[in-house]
């Protein structure tokens, strides 16, 4: 029902075998990490993989999600399901806002424009009261999930963050293989013929953008709930150039790619962690070896020599 | 003390320097930027670390080898500018037969090492360098007092976009230049070296931004971020003025420098986002740019 080809089904149950298994052999707030950085990443992949639009500033639907969430949280005391899904309204109306003047121009100038907007939501967050500046908002409770499960625990929290990756995994594969997917991947090979048929390219591209930024927001309000914390990072640039990184890293337009690319990434940062700068400058080295090299990404590399899609 | 829009003119006078210094700043950049796009249809996301370069190389030949100012503003340019060659020779140029945004990627990742790389090895706070004695002081001009060194830089600022625009419309280089851009298998079919052009080209766009990150040294410290802190906004600038006319990303550079020292007068918290609000509304009323010449 999701679409998924024999392999990639095989892939998509190891996949969450290792996500119920690992938790009991690693640290689970690392897992969490990784799978909310993995749902941001999926969602990025959505517009570049498929709709071949690059947006250079995810980030702030990604800091925007975490900010709300975090808000409502702490002073309002929502219940955390509501308080992800405020995070997630909350991208999709800004990825609406912003999505509308950026799909204006594609290419490159589309990646300067959403740079350049998320820059402008970057320094909003600056300035307005309700993000405390620099502080950010911390302390935030994890809450009660549904009024019944309390989320303190962190394996408790570690089963919600799976779910909610999982579910927004499947989601983006529902969409990709929908008729609108069809219709997007169409836009990408060709804009004009799509046109030409009848279809309103620039509405598939809006409502497209709108899913992954809502998305984002997800993953951003969920890693704001499990660290109890939101602060500028989440909404600065750095944060749409790592996404970028994940993404590229895994494989453009894999459907595993970008788990690989967040899992490989957040290992790596937390290895380097204690280098200081040293974890810029391996991710800048690891974007030159991609783009000059490695263009098909780990997963690209793999189900090329496997000669499967995956 | 005069008054205007009630506002005390020395004030105003003084924000609009200030915008007209940034402004000398983002047309420089968005000018390479500009440039280097036309031939090699990348968008150098390293322009800005290159920039700090330009800063850090400035201070590196005072302090390391005792060369001043002035030199350094001859020698840093040419220092950046040929390791601007090297990175085409050997990366960038790797890349011409793929999909633009590629480029735009590599020069990220090139970016990022960059930057990583000078804030290992001089910290993030910032260095001082000092304005060289003969711009110290300020000179009365009637309605305010302009620091000298502001003053130069603007000044400075005008002559090289305009002798860049003059070399670009006016000589026979140029002309090779704009005609390469257009059609470069062509330009090449009359003998033309295509590739050593675009090699030059960003050579010497880099060598450009080089040249402001040197003029801005005294003004801002020497810091391994100033370079990020300028192209996220210089970006804008670009879109603005979209990126047909050597003229247009000047003028849009200069004029949306005055328009943020404005806004510091009248609304000081939108100054850091109103660049940004400029470029929603030319994206709303005119998508290619202001002085873009296709969609």
């Amino acid at each position: 029902m999701f679409g998924f080809s024999r392999s990639q089904t095989i892939a998509f149950w190891i996949m969450v075998a290792i996500i119920v298994i690992s938790p009991f052999f690693l640290y689970p707030v690392f897992l969490m990490r990784v799978l909310c950085m993995a749902l941001f990443a999926c969602a990025f992949n959505l517009m570049i993989g498929y709709v071949g639009l690059l947006s250079f500033g995810h980030a702030a639907f990604f800091g925007m999600g975490s900010y709300i969430t975090a808000w409502t949280m702490k002073f309002w005391h929502l219940d955390a399901s509501l308080a992800i899904v405020l995070g997630g309204l909350t991208g999709a109306g800004l990825g609406l806002v912003l999505g509308y003047l950026a799909i204006r121009r594609s290419g490159i100038y589309f990646a300067m424009i959403t740079l350049a907007l998320a820059q402008m939501i970057y320094f909003f967050c600056l300035e307005a009261p309700f993000t405390h500046g620099e502080d950010g908002i911390q302390q935030v409770p994890r809450g009660v999930l549904f009024g019944v499960i309390d989320l303190a625990n962190d394996m408790t929290m570690y089963w919600l963050t799976a779910a909610i990756f999982i579910g927004g995994f499947l989601l983006i594969h529902r969409i990709i293989h929908s008729p609108f997917g069809q219709v997007l991947k169409g836009i990408r090979e060709n804009e004009p013929r799509a046109t030409s048929l009848g279809y309103r390219t620039d509405d598939y591209k809006l409502i497209a953008f709108v899913l992954s930024c809502m998305l984002a927001g997800v993953a951003g309000g969920t890693k704001a709930l499990v660290f109890g914390i939101a602060t500028l990072t989440d909404v600065n640039y750095p944060m749409s150039g790592e996404v970028v990184l994940m993404t590229l890293l895994g494989g453009l337009g894999t459907v595993f790619g970008p788990v690989m690319g967040s899992v490989v990434l957040m290992a790596m940062e937390n290895y380097l962690a204690e280098f200081g700068a040293w974890v810029t400058v391996t991710q800048g080295v690891i974007f030159i070896i991609c783009v000059l090299a490695f263009r098909r990404g780990i997963v690209g590399e793999i189900g090329n020599l496997l000669k499967l899609r995956l | 003390m005069f008054m205007i829009f009630g506002v005390p003119g020395p004030l105003l006078f003084g924000q609009v320097l200030l915008g007209l210094i940034n402004g000398a700043f983002y047309a420089m950049l968005s000018l390479g930027l500009a440039v280097i796009f036309g031939m090699l249809n990348i968008i150098n996301f390293a322009h800005g670390a290159l920039f700090m370069m330009g800063a850090f190389c400035s201070w590196m030949l005072l302090n390391y080898v005792g060369i001043g100012y002035f030199p350094s503003l001859i020698l840093a340019p040419l220092i950046i500018g040929a390791f601007g060659i090297v990175l085409e020779k050997t990366i960038i140029s790797r890349l011409y037969k793929l999909d633009h945004l590629y480029g735009l990627l590599l020069t990220f990742g090139l970016a990022l090492v960059i930057e990583g790389l000078f804030r290992n090895a001089y910290g993030s706070s910032g260095l001082p360098y000092r304005i060289p004695e003969i711009l110290t002081g300020a000179t009365n001009l009637g309605f305010m007092y302009m620091p000298n060194y502001r003053g130069w830089v603007v000044l400075v600022a005008v002559v090289v976009c305009f002798s860049t625009w003059a070399i670009i419309e006016k000589t026979t280089l140029g002309a090779t230049l704009r005609a390469a851009t257009e059609n470069a298998p062509l330009v090449q079919a009359f003998g033309v070296n295509v590739p050593r052009l675009i090699t030059l080209t960003y050579g010497g766009g880099v060598a450009l931004a080089a040249f402001a990150g040197v003029l801005a040294a005294p003004i801002y410290s020497v810091n391994p971020n100033m370079g990020t802190n300028f192209i996220n906004t210089v970006f804008a600038v670009v879109v603005i003025g979209g990126m047909g006319s050597i003229l247009g990303s000047v003028i849009t550079g200069f004029a949306l420098g005055v328009i943020e020292g404005l806004t510091k007068v009248f609304w000081p918290q939108a100054s850091a986002t109103v660049v940004f609000l400029v470029m929603v509304i030319v994206l709303l009323t005119r998508p290619r740019g202001l002085f873009g010449k296709t969609a």
